[in-house]
């Protein structure tokens, strides 16, 4: 079962009460996928850890007012996300391109042949180095799709929008990234 | 093309990139390439999602994994002290100045005038904390924006 689909009454119930133990079951489950969520949009490693562990602290704070019966990690994700990109507005980082965000990219391996496999590697890193310039939620969106690999359903309940909105948001974003690679290429 | 068939086939080329074209929309999607525009776009956006695919998010070392409960703990913690912290200054502060306020209105070789400036001194700060404190509650309360980004 997806991290935006699970059902935690249980523990949420616990943590509801105060329960601090319970807690750490709920942080110890979604760490990950909520590290890996604010990565994609702040771009570093130290940020991504302490935006992420600060949005826990919000969800500790705020847990009385969730809903049981809805998944914990859609609720989270939205905590999450506003703080990311308050961060990265804040930062005024948002219209210049993101210098680190390469960095927490790497390639998956591939075994073609060794002229296509080069090709490829470059038309990769191509893409890394752009993705870097991409706006924050163009970003977001399009690693939510490849990287988290959730689906648009999925996507749309995670960013409180309708499926059509995660197409097209997904459409301009690809085609914003095709237009930076055009730009360097010429 | 219209608006609204440009419109049609990017919403059918997106979900054919991402796997999600529903059986009944395939030879929708499959009209559209017979257009050169369409056809081309396709190819090109399937070159993108080829090279995007590839890419992964670098893990972080292992071991933050084992620390980030503590560093979530530490924070609840310093939060609570914090709070503590705060509280005990404000009362503190208040009873100080309460008392140094007494003592001063006690002290018969000051003027009136100057004890009538102590009184009218510390009404208006506890009226300024008061109004500032509803005002934040207030807001807190009925702030409809209040999840609004930024």
């Amino acid at each position: 079962m997806n991290a935006w689909s699970r059902n935690d009454d249980d523990i949420i119930e616990r943590v509801q009460q105060g329960d601090k133990e319970a807690f750490s079951v709920l942080v110890r489950q979604y760490m990950k996928p909520a590290y890996f969520s604010a990565l994609a949009i702040v771009g570093s490693h130290d940020d991504a850890l302490d935006l992420s562990q600060q949005a826990f602290i919000r969800a500790w704070k705020a847990i009385g007012s969730f809903e049981l019966g809805r998944a914990f990690y859609t609720w989270y994700y939205r905590i999450l996300r506003n703080l990311c990109l308050n961060f990265v507005r804040d930062r005024s980082v948002r219209a210049q391109p993101f210098s680190r965000y390469p960095e927490v990219l790497e390639h998956g391996s591939s075994e073609d042949n060794p002229l296509e496999a080069t090709e490829r590697a470059m038309l990769r890193e191509r893409v890394r180095l752009a993705m870097g310039k991409l706006r924050s939620e163009e970003r977001e969106i399009i690693l939510l799709r490849e990287f988290d690999g959730y689906s648009y359903d999925e996507i749309a309940s995670l960013l409180e929008c309708p499926v059509g909105t995660v197409m097209s948001r997904l459409y301009y974003a690809r085609k914003h990234l095709k237009t930076l690679l055009e730009d360097e290429h010429d | 093309m219209t608006d609204m068939e440009r419109e049609r086939f990017r919403m059918l080329m997106m979900k054919a990139l991402d796997g999600e074209l529903a059986g009944s929309e395939r030879s929708e999607f499959d009209t559209f390439l017979g257009n050169p525009d369409c056809e081309r776009e396709w190819k090109e956006f399937a070159h993108i999602k080829e090279a995007t695919m590839s890419l992964q998010l670098k893990s972080p070392a292992p071991e933050i994994w084992d620390r980030y409960w503590d560093g979530v703990y530490n924070r609840l913690e310093r939060g609570i002290a914090w709070m503590l912290v705060t509280l005990g200054a404000v009362i503190l502060l208040g009873w100080g100045a309460m008392e140094a306020a007494a003592a001063l209105w006690r002290d018969a070789d000051l003027p009136l005038y100057v004890k009538i400036g102590i009184v009218a001194l510390c009404v208006g700060l506890l009226l300024l904390l008061f109004s500032v404190i509803r005002e934040r509650f207030f807001t807190m309360k009925t702030d409809k924006y209040k999840g609004v980004i930024r």
